[in-house]
């Protein structure tokens, strides 16, 4: 699904390097970790990969089910079937959370020639799976991540993921912030969706969202490559035993 | 000091000179009836005080000459390909071209509840009920600030519609000016009286001439309503200046939002003036401008009464070197206590070539009032744009979603929500042009 290769990325303004050589694959219908202390670089991949403005890509490559993903403008990415969940997500006064829903789907259905949704099978679905993450209707009303809690934000992340049925979701940091309630409902709505032809790639920093989102395959970071990779074992011991052992181990 | 003051003498011999010609150029109406004698004191207005010029002060950030001189500027017409904006609105509609009324193309003058007539019909009788009004509140406005070129207007406007509300008017007034030669010079002044316990929406668009000076006159009386919504046309060249007078009575109700796309050259004021108690006035407009576009609103809101809210919302889209202008001002009178005065101007440059320029002011001499104003100048948010791409909204969509917003607070202002929905169409319309 997706094939990442010698991935070197720089900041375009610092000419530093943050990304050096990451080697990662994540397999249809599998679950991937990333987890990393602070700085590893884990959040630049993240952005890297949906084609966030201000970094360059030096070196290496990144492909997902046949399409190069860096020779693609954002929005052509995510009509392809990227989605990437942010860590904070934006909010935008003035835009309706039901409109951006609803553009956002339209765009994707259009750009892959698709007839657009009419506007009573929209609803019906959005009301559907907001139900199911917990999000009244005032909330769709409301503008996009306006007021809205933590918690929230990140089950926004969720329905526009679910609204949008993308077959390869990158998770950067969903956990952070919520409390162990929000989280449970995060990755209950996230397992929803798993399914044999989508892939997920969740970064993280802490193992705990790990015990709700069962990964298949764990991968370490540390300044900037993968270092280590393994199965949820690996990330239990580092839950254990911290990042300094399995750096330790690397030098 | 003796050379100091001969050049002032020669600076209003200048100004005099000015306004003389100016006043040349357009013959003034073979008024005989009632509005002779408001017609004859503004001219002596206009002499007095000169017509706007660059140096002067309220002139700062617009230059008024193409609009104070003797002849206009030409301008090409243009056709908008679109249908006639609020055509689909059940109304009184009315029809000038080029400042010259178009019977055949306005319904008859009569609706429910109102007493309707054009000033160059009306103005032969001795008496009439905008008589008292018609230049009456432009005068009122020309202190502390003189606004010649309203004076200009009530001493040499050619028509206009006089418009009486006596009751809660279903229809809407629509007035639809229409752009048909490259030289016309429009003026035209409407008054119109709203009784108490009265309901009046005015509605206007269209570009009106090469260069268009309105004046529109509004007395509402105690418990009062008036609702006003103007889409100045989408003309390239064209120029216009208008001015809005207000007199608010009692527990009465003003509220005027324009949208304005193109146009060379506009300069809107308007003049609002409470006089009654717990009254409301909400004023605010949008407008988007590409290249050679300078648009500016100059408002002045003054509150000699209790208890009074206004509230000022303008939002300003430039780009390629347009420019935007804002002066406000809330001036509260002593006296005028628990007033509510909120301003808030903004703008969105979508580039680095365009401009916008505010002048906030608040004078106040009450003690228990609330005001507070704002303005602010940015770019579209970056974080806000990637978070659309990312969602797969094209590059283009989604900055027309984010101006949309930015200038939706200003359109929520509207209280009729189907008039505002198709003003958000046309400015989304015209996004779409105006891209890439």
């Amino acid at each position: 699904m997706l094939e990442i290769k010698n991935l070197h990325v720089k900041l375009e303004e610092e000419d530093k390097q943050i990304l050096k050589g990451v080697d990662l694959t994540v397999e249809t219908g599998k679950v991937h970790a990333i987890m990393g202390p602070n700085g590893s670089g884990k959040s630049t991949l993240s952005y890297v990969l949906a084609g966030r403005e201000g970094y360059e890509v030096t070196e290496g490559s990144a492909v997902m089910d046949g399409v190069d993903l860096l020779d693609l403008e954002t929005e052509e990415r995510a009509a392809e079937g990227l989605f990437l969940a942010f860590q904070y997500p934006v909010e935008i006064p003035g835009v309706s959370n039901m409109t951006f829903l609803r553009t956002a789907v339209n765009a994707q259905r259009k750009a892959r020639g698709e007839d657009e949704m009419s506007a009573t099978d929209f609803l019906k679905e959005v009301r559907a799976k907001a139900k199911s993450l917990k999000i009244d209707a005032e909330m769709l009303k409301r503008p996009v991540n306006m007021g809205f809690s933590g918690g929230e934000k990140k089950r926004n992340e969720i329905l526009q993921m679910a609204m949008l049925a993308p077959k390869m979701c990158v998770l950067d940091e969903t956990d952070s912030g919520l409390d162990v309630d929000a989280m449970k409902l995060v990755a209950d709505g996230v397992n929803a969706l798993r399914s044999e032809g989508r892939s997920f790639l969740v970064i993280t920093h802490y193992q705990r969202l790990l015990d709700h989102i069962k990964p298949d395959v764990v991968h370490i970071m540390a300044d900037g490559r993968i270092v280590k990779m393994g199965g949820p074992d690996l990330a239990l011991e580092v839950e254990h035993n911290g990042y300094a052992d399995i750096l330790a181990e690397m030098a | 000091m003796a050379r100091q003051a001969n050049r002032k003498e020669a600076m209003a011999a200048d100004r005099r000179a000015q306004a003389e010609a100016r006043l040349g150029a357009t013959p003034m109406p073979a008024a005989s009836g009632w509005s002779a004698a408001p017609r004859q004191e503004a001219l002596s207005r206009v002499v007095e005080m000169g017509l706007p010029h660059r140096r002067d002060e309220y002139w700062k950030f617009t230059d008024p000459t193409t609009l104070s001189q003797p002849e206009p500027v030409e301008a090409a017409t243009f056709d908008p390909q679109e249908s006639l904006i609020f055509g689909a609105v059940d109304r009184l509609h009315l029809t000038f071209v080029d400042g010259v009324f178009d019977a055949e193309a306005s319904d008859s003058l009569e609706g429910e509840g109102i007493e309707i007539a054009r000033l160059s019909e009306a103005e032969s009788a001795d008496i009439h009920w905008a008589q008292g009004l018609y230049g009456t509140l432009e005068a009122r406005g020309q202190s502390p600030v003189a606004r010649p070129l309203a004076a200009l207007n009530t001493a040499l406007a050619a028509d206009g519609i006089l418009i009486r509300a006596t009751q809660k008017v279903r229809k809407p007034v629509h007035i639809t000016y229409l752009h048909q030669q490259t030289a016309s010079d429009a003026m035209l002044h409407h008054v119109v009286k709203v009784e108490p316990g009265a309901e009046l929406t005015l509605l206007e668009n269209g570009p009106a001439a090469a260069r268009f000076n309105k004046v529109l006159e509004v007395d509402v009386a105690d418990t009062g309503a008036f609702h006003h919504i103007r889409a100045q046309g989408r003309d390239h060249q064209r120029r216009a200046v208008s001015h809005i007078f207000a007199r608010l009575g009692e527990e009465s109700t003003f509220k005027s939002f324009t949208l304005t796309v193109n146009g060379v050259l506009t300069r809107n004021e308007a003049v609002i003036e409470f006089t009654g108690d717990n009254a409301t006035a909400h004023i605010a407009g949008a407008c988007l401008g590409d290249g050679t576009f300078h648009h500016d609103d100059t408002v002045f809101i003054t509150h000699d009464a209790v208890n009074c809210e206004s509230r000022q919302v303008f939002k300003k889209v430039l780009r390629n070197g347009a420019k935007g202008v804002f002066q406000g001002k809330i001036l509260v009178k002593e006296g005028a206590q628990k007033t509510d005065g909120y301003q808030i101007s903004q703008s969105l440059l979508l580039d680095d070539d365009s401009q916008f320029l505010a002048k906030p002011e608040l004078e106040i001499y009450a003690d228990d009032v609330a005001c507070s104003h704002g303005s602010t100048t940015g770019a579209i948010d970056e974080d806000a744009l990637f978070y659309l791409l990312s969602r797969g909204i094209p590059r283009k969509e989604a900055q027309s979603l984010l101006v949309l917003a930015f200038v939706a607070e200003a359109i929520e202002e509207i209280e009729n929500k189907d008039l505002a929905g198709e003003l958000t169409e046309r400015l989304a319309a015209w996004l779409q042009r105006h891209s890439g």
